[in-house]
This record gives structure tokens, sequence and C-alpha cells, in this order.
């Protein structure tokens, strides 16, 4: 991002600066910055928007990101929500385009199964191990 | 004894296994791109208002009308959508039907973008709040998509297209002629 900024800044001063000072030239989206009159829509919105990542600053949620498009995904998101959609609807919606990638709630897929099984593997086999040491040592006693 | 020697092997087996993973994962390229999950479904519906008085606005019907185009999600200040003017102008010298979508765009600064680089389009949107672009899941300008006569999304091009890039999009244009 800081490389393309340069360029641009460059590319200003070359002459082209009409156009390529033109970024961001149309306003937010009516909804990127203002939020839903219902305070429990807005709720609902905002628990959404933090759990969506924003296309083009990929490690910042779009309720985090000044970028325009992660703006008019707000506005997408509160205007859905103002219109009676529900908030999963609305993610899934979003990752029929994006995958996975959109959204920072872990989902069980073929890639991501591991991540849940590890854990209940790990704790299992830490339980027999306890269970096996533990049923020695009361063996013994007993003797 | 040899119950404990086991385990001890186990381990190393499984540091061995981890390791291993980590080297492969790691010397694979870095990829930042989100593809787009759209290909092989239709267009979503919308409709964009003209945002340049001498070419038409674009809704999804006209994607859809027996003839395979080229989808090109553009802004006038986008740096690279200006180094793709090129490559654009020889694919409609080709004979390519290129549709745009204009992302936040004002229709004079637009204007002064086509007059400066040409203008190979068809038609154009005015796409104001990017909602045809997060319809088609698309991440960034620029994009170009190949959509069949059907108005079935056949592939999609990230980043500006190189001169590599033209013969690949012609051919895809071909295969979503058939």
């Amino acid at each position: 991002m800081k490389r393309l900024s340069i360029f641009v800044i460059v590319l200003a001063t070359l002459g082209y600066g009409q156009v390529a000072l033109a970024q961001d030239s149309l306003p937010p989206a009516p909804y990127a910055y203002r939020q839903l009159d219902d305070p429990q829509q807005e709720h609902e919105a905002e628990e959404l928007m933090e759990s969506l990542r924003c296309l083009t600053c990929q490690s910042q949620s779009i309720a985090d990101s000044d970028a325009p498009m992660a703006g008019d995904m707000r506005h997408q998101v509160r205007t859905r929500i103002a219109a009676g959609e529900s908030p999963e609807h609305i993610r899934q919606w979003l990752m029929e385009r994006y995958g996975d990638y959109i959204s920072y709630t872990p989902r069980m897929s073929n890639d991501t199964w591991p991540l849940f099984a590890v854990p209940v593997l790990l704790f299992l086999g830490a339980g027999l191990i306890v269970w096996r040491r533990i049923g020695r040592r009361s063996g013994k006693d007993s003797q | 004894m040899k119950g404990f020697r086991i385990g001890l092997w186990l381990i190393v087996a499984v540091a061995l296994g981890v390791l291993a993973l980590f080297a492969t994962q790691l010397s694979k390229p870095k990829d930042d791109l989100v593809r787009s999950q759209m290909i092989g479904k239709p267009v979503p519906q919308f409709k964009l208002d003209a945002i340049v008085p001498d070419r038409p606005g674009l809704s999804s019907a006209d994607l859809a009308d027996g003839k395979p185009k080229l989808l090109n999600i553009f802004a006038s200040w986008c740096v690279p959508c200006a180094a793709e003017a090129p490559q654009l102008a020889a694919l409609e010298a080709q004979g390519v039907n290129i549709v745009g979508v204009a992302i936040r765009d004002k229709p004079a600064d637009a204007s002064q973008f086509l007059q400066l680089y040409g203008n190979p389009y068809s038609r154009i949107g005015a796409d104001n709040l990017s909602a045809v672009q997060l319809a088609i899941g698309s991440s960034g300008v620029p994009e170009s998509f190949v959509v069949d006569g059907k108005g079935i999304i056949r592939y999609q091009h990230i980043g500006d297209i190189q001169d590599r890039d033209v013969p690949v999009l012609l051919q895809k244009l071909r295969e979503a002629g058939q």
C-alpha cells in the first residue's frame, strides 16, 4: 500500500495529477459511517461487521477499516439488516462470493477440520496416559 | 523399557512430521489473492446507470444476450487501470466486446480517464456503492471476468491485464463462445 501511494505521488508530479489525485472522490456510502436508528439492529450489524474481513486491507475487519470498499460493505450490511435480513444470512451471501476468507468466524471444512480434531485427540491422549498412570499406582498401593 | 523406547521414536517421528509440514508450507510462495467463488455461476441481477453520456449503462440482462463478453471492473482513480488500457485496446481490436463497471467514480473523472487512455467499452455502468463488485466476488480494481452468452461467469482475471494475459483471455472468451 505504501509502495502504491509513492507510485501515485510520483505519477502526480509527472503531470498525471488530475487523474491520480481523484482517488476516493465520491463521498462515503450513506451507511458507511452512520449508525442504524434502531439500537438492536445496529448492535447486530456491528457484531457482524467486526467478524467480516476487509478485502483491500486484509488484516482488518470492515468495522476497523476506513478503506472505501470497507465503507461500502458496512453500508451493505446495515441496509440489509435494516431490511430484516439475518446477520448469518449476510455472512453466507458473502462467503458464497469470497469463500471462507471473508469471515473471521472459523468454520469446519475439508481444510480446517484438523484444527478442531487435534485438540480433541490431544485431550483424549492425555486422559488415557493419566488414567493408566493412576490405575498403575493405585494397583501398587493395594498390594 | 521397550515401550519407553518406542515412545521416544514416536516423538522424533512427530517432530520430523511437523518440520516437514513447515518446510513444504513455507517454501510455497505467498498468495494474497482472494478469488471469486462465483465462477460457473450466473452473474447476479443488477442494473447500473450510465456514467458517461456516449455509452449506455449496464445491467445483468445485457450480459445474457447470447454473446460472450469481457466484464472489466475499473476506476479512474486506479493507477493499474491506466496501465492495462493498451491491452484492453488490443482485445477490442480482436473483436472482444468489453463492458465496464466503474467503481466509485465521478462522471467528470471517468470521462477524463477515458479521453486520456482510450475507451474500449461498449457499455459502462456506474457502481457508486461497490454493490456489483461485492455481488460478483471481486476484491479490487482492476479485475476482469469472462462472461458467456448465457450470463454465466467463466473466468476471473485479478489485477491489470498484461501482454501475456491477452492470449489467455482470448482463449477463455473463445471457450465461452462455444
